[in-house]
């Protein structure tokens, strides 16, 4: 029985079908999803913290209408992805605990902090940049839910990336100090972000399901050549520096090359000890518990309405 | 049970795997399962749909669209939202 629910499942998979929340499906697809699309969410929520940071900083009232804006849909992106992991059977009680308690990941992206304004730029340019490049694979996977999601969140995105070349440009077409932070942000955010993508393909440890099911549409090694062949155009029109010094251009792939990432460092700031770890998940907990009055209110003034109606 | 007490439902159709459920009309019934049963018979007779949801219209909370000025006012003068909010130069226009 099981064998054929699951031939079943696998053939709507092979012929393109999308899955919905009532049909059947394997546990392992079920929970690999679960993973994947509640870290999706935690990474939106926790994203929030290094640009937020900056709101009351911004250098003019467009600068911060419009970073406001983007952190704003962030927060919507956090909000549509837990939903879609609830259709799943995962409540969004468990999905927060595991985030406080560690046990859920995020992008460890989030965990380099955004020194300078410049680094307002890089994010959106390079982060949101690498985030969209997984994000519009990603409108194909299987699963419908999340499929429709990542349509929803891909033409919220297309600004967050734009917003932050824009500044990045006008950095680079101002004073000298101006452009050297916009160097500075560049050098600093360039390597993290190709981390974005994962570990290469032979190391990822939950590749393999994730293609048979179509989870993931391409690999970590497919998109991250993608969003390096992409910027580096970008990069020499701000007319600053490539940080990567080793990068050429291989004619007969059509791609360019560069040098190995620093995985060392990759595995560091995943288990917890970037610069940022600790004081990213304290400040969850933190704005979470300050909330506690509001949900409170909300069951009470629900409660008193009940009563008074009946 | 005079067609007057029947409930009114509104009925969505997924007309295809992966889509999103339409709004596709409504109908008189006496409960759920006969909702779903209408709906089949009314909106699906040439397979326009492989999935369908009936609503109970009373459970319906919708906005009131004489306040949608006031409503939506919020949102409407923050053109930097949209993409095309931002001009920037030919060779790096396509991101
Ligand atoms: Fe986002
Ligand atoms: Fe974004």
């Amino acid at each position: 029985m099981a064998l054929d629910q699951e031939q079943n499942f696998q053939a709507k998979i092979d012929a393109e079908d999308k899955i919905e929340p009532k049909d059947w499906m394997p546990e392992a697809y079920r929970k690999n999803l679960i993973r994947q699309i509640s870290q999706h969410a935690h990474s939106e929520v926790i994203g929030m913290q290094p640009e937020g940071n900056w709101i009351t900083r911004a250098p003019s009232l467009r600068r911060k209408a419009v970073l406001l804006a983007k952190v704003q849909d962030e927060g919507g992106h956090g909000l549509y992805l837990y939903s879609t992991a609830e259709t799943l059977g995962i409540t969004r009680e468990e999905m927060i605990n595991a985030l406080q308690d560690g046990s859920a990941k995020y992008a460890s992206i989030f965990n380099y902090p955004a020194q300078t304004w410049a680094d307002v730029g890089a994010i959106g340019w390079l982060v949101d940049g690498a985030a969209i490049v997984n994000q519009v694979s990603l409108q194909r996977t299987s699963y419908g839910p999340y499929s429709r999601s990542m349509v929803r969140i891909c033409k919220e995105e297309s600004f967050h990336q734009r917003q932050g070349y824009e500044l990045m440009l006008t950095l680079c077409r101002g004073s000298e100090a101006q452009k050297a932070m916009a160097q500075d942000a560049l050098n600093r955010f360039y390597w993290p972000s190709l981390m974005m993508f994962g570990p290469h393909d032979s190391e990822s440890a939950h590749s393999a399901s994730s293609m048979k099911w179509k989870i993931k549409r391409e690999t970590n090694d497919y998109l991250r050549q993608k969003f390096i062949d992409q910027t580096a155009p970008q990069i020499e029109f701000l007319g600053l520096e490539h940080p990567d010094k080793n990068l050429i251009w291989n004619e007969e792939r059509g791609h360019f090359e560069g040098s190995e990432l620093d995985w060392d460092e990759f595995k560091r700031v995943i288990h917890g000890d970037g610069h940022c770890n600790r004081q990213r998940v304290q400040h969850h907990i933190k704005a979470h518990e300050e909330g506690a009055w509001v949900r409170e209110a909300l069951v009470r003034y629900k409660q008193k309405k009940k009563l008074k109606a009946a | 049970m005079s067609a007057e007490n029947l409930q009114l439902f509104e009925i969505f159709l997924r007309s295809k795997r992966g889509l999103d459920h339409k709004h596709v009309g409504s109908l008189h019934a006496e409960d759920h399962e006969q909702a779903l049963e209408y709906a089949r018979d009314v909106y699906t007779r040439r397979s326009e749909g492989v999935s369908i949801w009936v609503v109970r219209s009373d459970d319906i909370c919708a906005s009131q669209e004489d306040d949608s000025e006031s409503f939506y006012d919020p949102s409407n003068d923050k053109p930097y939202r949209l993409a095309t909010y931002y001009q920037l130069p030919d060779e790096v226009n396509n991101m």
